[in-house]
């Protein structure tokens, strides 16, 4: 059966492991892409997802005893070059680009790859970038640097470079994650035309909706080991999330009715040019807010603004009644306002530090006697918040970069909650968290509200914002354009609103 | 007990204290007169400069930056001691014009700190350029005020501080034993401290957790220029005389000390405990080499070599130990 | 235009301010224009160009070299004692033993760098307390005056008579240098090879992965390093006509500095000829102008390092940062 669905594939991958380090990022998988096909790859963060495009581009090499073959030749241990060469490009996830060199050469980067030196021909780069950007329908300045490029161009970019070659197969590891729907849709097309001209593409995505608009069988990875492959025809969203963590979930809407509470955020006419424009809306003392829009809506700006990183050129910020102007950050937490950043990877935690360290770094001030931080009261607000929380961790002096995802992301809840918020700014607190760690994040979010926190949720995924705030704004061009209520609205109905 | 040990010294210390022992075997074995009292007292001699400069050092380091300028703020803090005594009478100054000139020294090498903080802060511009820049600068003023000549003729009784001893321990230890102890508590037990290693790992998730890391940088390159001062005082009472380019040799040396003791090159990890180990380990290695006729050149490369080997190994122990926890 | 000057903003204001610079010196001193002054400056700017070349390539390829120039001291000498142990050598031994020890020493730095795992300021920090460590103990610090003639004697290439009687002349050095110049803008800029150690310098993960291999973008950068401080080594005793083992200490930052200047970033990625070449020429000429203007030589260094505080605290408070970032 496996050999059957072999032959005439554009790709074969049997019996692959990986190790790293001890741990087995691969155990025993098969993957397998016929050409033509669009395949999608599901799994969890830390599912092998990555690691099985890595070794299938010769990235990484796999552990002994696997058998790849690619186009029909059997390829031991693949390299990027040889991978490239036998038609397999890919656009990562981190697309893999270089800022300081310019659109041209980041197209066509290939015609500058090999050992022996050659001379640049630049004018072909440029008309090799302008074709493949023409058939993409996007027009950009060959000759600007990519630096100069917002990340939403950049995608395009990277999906420009994969289309340069005569590839057999093309690899797209989350390429909508910074499109907007109208890029989105365009990529799409691109994506079903590739297919049409016998083009492989496998597709990652952790928009299920997308998946399985666009594919027509998944394959699906659980904590390295293959699930099983199955056809996207009468597949569920639910029922893939329930093969990718084994869990079953049911969703229920959360909201509560807190308009009798008294306010803690008042914004009046908020404004700052190019970011966001006049914004209203008073979060009460328990209530979750939750704000949802597509990618550049303006909604992780004014998040900046309430936490003092921005200046807001107009409008008025109430917190509790009295009006604020914070000129830092530091003015913002002192005065009980917390923001949980989207980047979790780079602004959220300071990766290679202990979760100590990590969770103290907020509140050091409360930790000094006679002037000297105290290791007793350190570790025991260290040792407080892990309970609290139910973070599962080694030790305390272990780096937060050895946790996952989602104990990552308690790890920040604990480290603003340690400042004793009034406000507690969430933005998309789910991103690369795993769908079964996220009902745990929402559990902690909701008890916080129960015990009068005001909470600001700001997602792009609506069902999350719909399922756990109480009241839902959407936001669009920096302006809020639409009010719900998830008790007197239906998850379509705000879908529809924000995606098409 | 040994964890604990372990956590507050830090990790290097064990592989260190270990790499000492064998040092000192085998300059036992090959010179019989490296096991005695006087050499040892000439390591403890020669140990302060480099080790003063060497902590002036690691704290740009653990920030994620370089300090190129320690030699010549040392030096042009140096040369504020020698103008004020030089005004208050030469030979004849007394230990009020030497106190003044010392504050005056930890002021300027303060705000020779300052300024590189400041730019590198505001300006964002890479620490090793900014420092660079300012190495150049001062020892240009330096030469300038000195026209490239030698500066002495103190009171008899700056020298005392560069030879004399308290108890049997040479002035310039203690000095360098209190700057320690400082560095010490500033590095494990002050917000300073544990902002510089935050800021060394990543300086905007630590602007994000609210801590100004503009302040920070400044006050952590403020301080580096105030250690400077004070080596530049030590290094004024051993050689009785200022220079503008006195010590130039150290500059890279320190760098090298820290690297030796495990601090991260990009900033945010390293301990105090292991910088002073390693800086041990060099004067040790140093001074036995000299006994068996080697001279300070002799001793540098050794020095160079002495690092890759930790290097090195360092690498091929984390290969192996990677091996083996792949087996089980 | 303007985006030819976007693109390349540091040259365009390091050209503005030498242009400045140079209007205001011809101005208020007589001998600053004059072909004299100008060969003078070529010359004694031409081994610190041809170290420059080496070393900005080793930076746009994101990494950094403090060894260069003490390595260049041990070339010198190396060369010297086998050009003499040869019988006295010609140009094509001495380039070619200067070469082949030069890259050699570079090898050595990237052998650490890439199977080790070592970063490249660790490993040329270590390697320029050996280089320099060993080369003053087998030495004992004594200089080598009695060089072969062909070595040691100035090679005028061209010179001129001018009006006042003095003597405009290019001395072989300021060829080389040229050549040094040429080879290197093919390399970086019009070279699959050199974009592949920009594209490596910029982003390693990303370059790894489209299948650029690490090793041999150490090997090749510290390769041209080595070859550029061999040849600049060579040239160095040409032009100073002796060999002292500890005269091109120190020189590694001056020249780090210039190249800097001239718009290379420390970390990879960015960095050109031209910018390198208008980083040395703007240090030259300020001492140069410091000097006729007749300023004490004491105060040179001091106004060269405050010029350069102020171009690194201004290049950095570029307009992106001023304007594009509001508070």
């Amino acid at each position: 059966m496996a050999e059957q669905a072999a032959r005439g594939a554009v790709l074969a991958m049997r019996g692959v492991s990986k190790t790293f380090g001890g741990v087995k990022a691969l155990n025993d998988v098969s993957f397998t892409v016929r050409p033509g096909e669009v395949h999608c790859l599901a799994g969890e963060n830390g599912s092998g997802k990555s690691t099985v495009i890595k070794i299938a581009t010769g990235v990484y090499t796999a552990d002994p005893g696997a058998d790849i073959e690619i186009a029909g030749q059997s390829v031991a241990a693949p390299t990027p070059g040889l991978a490239r060469r036998l038609g397999i490009a890919v656009i990562w996830q981190d697309l893999a680009l270089f800022p300081e060199m310019t659109v041209a050469e980041n197209i066509g980067f290939e015609a500058l790859l090999g050992a022996r030196p050659k001379p640049v021909a630049r004018k072909r780069m440029r008309e090799t970038a302008a074709r493949v950007l023409a058939r993409l329908g996007v027009a950009l300045d060959p000759d600007a640097p990519l630096r100069s490029l917002p990340i939403a161009k950049r995608q395009i970019v990277a999906i420009a470079r994969a289309l340069v070659g005569e590839a057999r197969l093309i690899f797209m590891d989350e390429p909508t994650a910074s499109l907007t729907q109208a890029e989105t849709d365009h990529l799409l097309e691109i994506v079903r035309s590739l297919s049409a001209s016998g083009v492989a593409v496998v597709f990652v995505s952790h928009r299920l909706a997308e998946v399985l608009e666009v594919s027509s069988a998944v394959t699906v990875l659980r904590d390295g080991r293959l699930v099983g492959v199955f056809p996207t025809e009468g597949m569920t969203q639910s029922k893939l999330t329930e093969l990718m963590t084994g869990q079953t979930f049911d969703s229920a809407v959360a909201a509560r009715d807190r308009s009798a509470a008294p306010p803690v955020l008042e914004l009046k006419g908020l404004t700052r040019e190019g970011e966001y424009a006049d914004i209203e809306l008073t979060i009460r003392k328990g209530e979750i807010l939750g704000i949802t829009g597509l990618i550049g809506a303006g909604r992780t700006e004014l998040g900046h603004t309430l936490f003092g990183m921005t200046r807001p050129d107009r409008g008025e910020i109430r917190l509790d009644g009295k009006p604020v102007r914070f000129r830092s950050n530091g003015q913002a937490i002192r005065a009980g306002v917390s923001y949980v950043s989207e980047d979790r990877l780079s602004l959220g935690l300071i990766q290679p530090q202990s979760i100590a360290d990590n969770l103290s770094l907020t509140v050091l001030d409360r930790l000094l006697t006679a002037g000297l931080i105290s290791p007793a009261r350190k570790s025991s607000l260290v040792d407080h918040w892990i309970r609290e929380l139910a973070v599962k961790i080694g030790t305390p002096a272990d780096a937060v970069a050895t946790l996952s995802g989602g104990n990552q992301q308690r790890i920040v809840l604990a480290k603003w909650l340690a400042t004793e918020p009034r406000l507690l700014v969430l933005d998309a607190p789910t991103v690369g968290v795993d769908v079964g760690a996220r009902a745990g994040i929402f559990a902690i979010i909701r008890r916080l509200a129960e015990q009068g926190l005001a909470i600001l949720l700001i997602s792009d995924e609506a069902p999350e914002v719909y399922f756990n705030a109480d009241r839902v704004l959407h936001m669009a061009g920096g302006r809020i354009i639409g009010h719900y209520d998830p008790r007197a609205t239906s998850l379509a109905e705000l879908e529809q609103a924000v995606y098409a | 007990m040994m964890e604990e040990l372990k956590a507050r010294l830090g990790p290097e210390v064990l592989g260190l204290t270990v790499f000492l022992l064998a040092v000192m075997l085998v300059f036992s074995f090959l010179s019989d007169r490296f096991l005695t009292a006087a050499n040892f007292g000439s390591v403890a001699v020669q140990l302060p400069e480099l080790g003063i400069l060497t902590l002036a050092m690691l704290l740009p380091i653990l920030s994620g930056g370089l300090n190129l300028a320690i030699i010549s703020t040392a030096n042009i803090s140096a040369l504020t001691v020698a103008w004020v005594l030089q005004v208050n009478g030469g030979p004849e100054a007394g230990m009020g014009a030497f106190l003044l000139g010392a504050a005056l020294a930890l002021a300027v090498g303060g705000a020779a700190g300052f300024l590189m903080g400041a730019v590198t802060a505001i300006s964002g511009a890479h620490p090793i350029l900014v420092s660079l820049a300012m190495m150049i600068f001062l020892r240009g003023l330096g030469e300038y005020l000195t026209r490239g000549g030698d500066i002495s003729g103190f009171p008899d009784f700056v020298a005392a501080i560069g030879h004399g001893s308290l108890f049997g321990i040479p002035a310039p230890l203690i000095v360098f034993l209190a700057c320690v102890a400082v560095w010490q508590i500033l590095l494990g037990r002050t917000r300073l401290g544990f902002f510089t290693y935050m800021v060394g790992s990543n300086i905007e998730a630590t602007r994000y957790s609210g801590v100004d890391t503009k302040r920070a940088l400044m006050l952590i390159y403020t301080l580096s220029g105030v250690m400077c001062a004070i080596a530049g005082i030590v290094m004024m009472a051993r050689f009785n005389s200022v220079r503008v380019g006195h010590g130039e040799a150290y500059l890279l040396i320190t760098v090298l000390a820290c690297f030796l003791g495990g601090v991260d090159p990009f900033g945010g990890f390293g301990r105090v405990a292991s910088v002073l180990l390693a800086l041990v380990i060099l004067q040790i290695l140093s001074s036995g080499l000299n006994l068996l006729g080697a001279n300070q050149h002799l001793s540098t490369a050794v020095w160079g070599l002495f690092l890759i080997a930790v290097m090195v190994l360092r690498f091929g122990w984390k290969r192996w130990f990677e091996r083996k926890r792949g087996k089980t | 235009m303007r985006r030819l000057i976007n693109a390349n903003a540091t040259e365009f204001w390091l050209i503005l301010v030498i242009f400045a610079l140079g209007l205001f010196l011809s101005l208020t001193t007589e001998q600053f224009f004059t072909l004299v002054n100008f060969t003078d400056l070529l010359n004694t700017s031409a081994v610190n160009l041809i170290f420059a070349m080496g070393l900005v390539v080793v930076l746009i390829a994101g990494a950094i070299d403090i060894s260069f120039a003490v390595a260049a001291s041990v070339v010198q000498y190396v060369a010297a004692l086998a050009l003499m142990a040869l019988g006295g050598g010609n140009w094509v031994l001495g380039f070619f033993i200067a070469g082949a020890c030069g890259v050699l020493l570079g090898a050595v730095n990237a052998a650490l760098i890439h199977h080790f795992r070592i970063i490249s300021i660790v490993v040329t920090i270590a390697t320029f307390n050996v280089f320099f460590g060993l080369l003053m103990f087998f030495t004992r610090g004594v200089s080598i005056y009695n060089l072969p003639g062909w070595w040691s004697d100035r090679i005028i290439l061209w010179e001129y008579e001018t009006a006042s009687g003095a003597w405009a002349e290019i001395t072989l050095p300021v060829l080389v240098m040229v050549f040094a110049v040429i080879a290197t803008w093919l390399l970086i800029s019009h070279s699959s090879t050199g974009r592949q150690l920009y594209a490596y310098g910029d982003n390693p993960e990303a370059a790894r992965r489209i299948g650029i291999s690490p090793g041999a973008v150490q090997y090749i950068a510290f390769g041209w390093l080595g070859l550029m401080l061999g040849i600049a080594g060579l040239m160095q005793v040409n032009y100073a006509q002796e060999v002292v083992p500890n005269a091109l200490f120190g020189r590694e930052l001056d020249v780090l500095a210039a190249v800097v200047l001239g718009g290379a970033r420390l970390g990879g990625g960015r960095g050109t000829v031209l910018g390198c070449v208008l980083g040395v020429l703007l240090i030259a000429i300020t001492e140069n102008g410091l000097n006729l203007l007749g300023v004490s030589p004491y105060a040179f260094k001091m106004v060269v390092g405050g010029i350069i505080l102020a171009a690194i605290t201004l290049s950095n408070l570029s307009l992106e940062s001023l304007a594009g970032r509001r508070p």
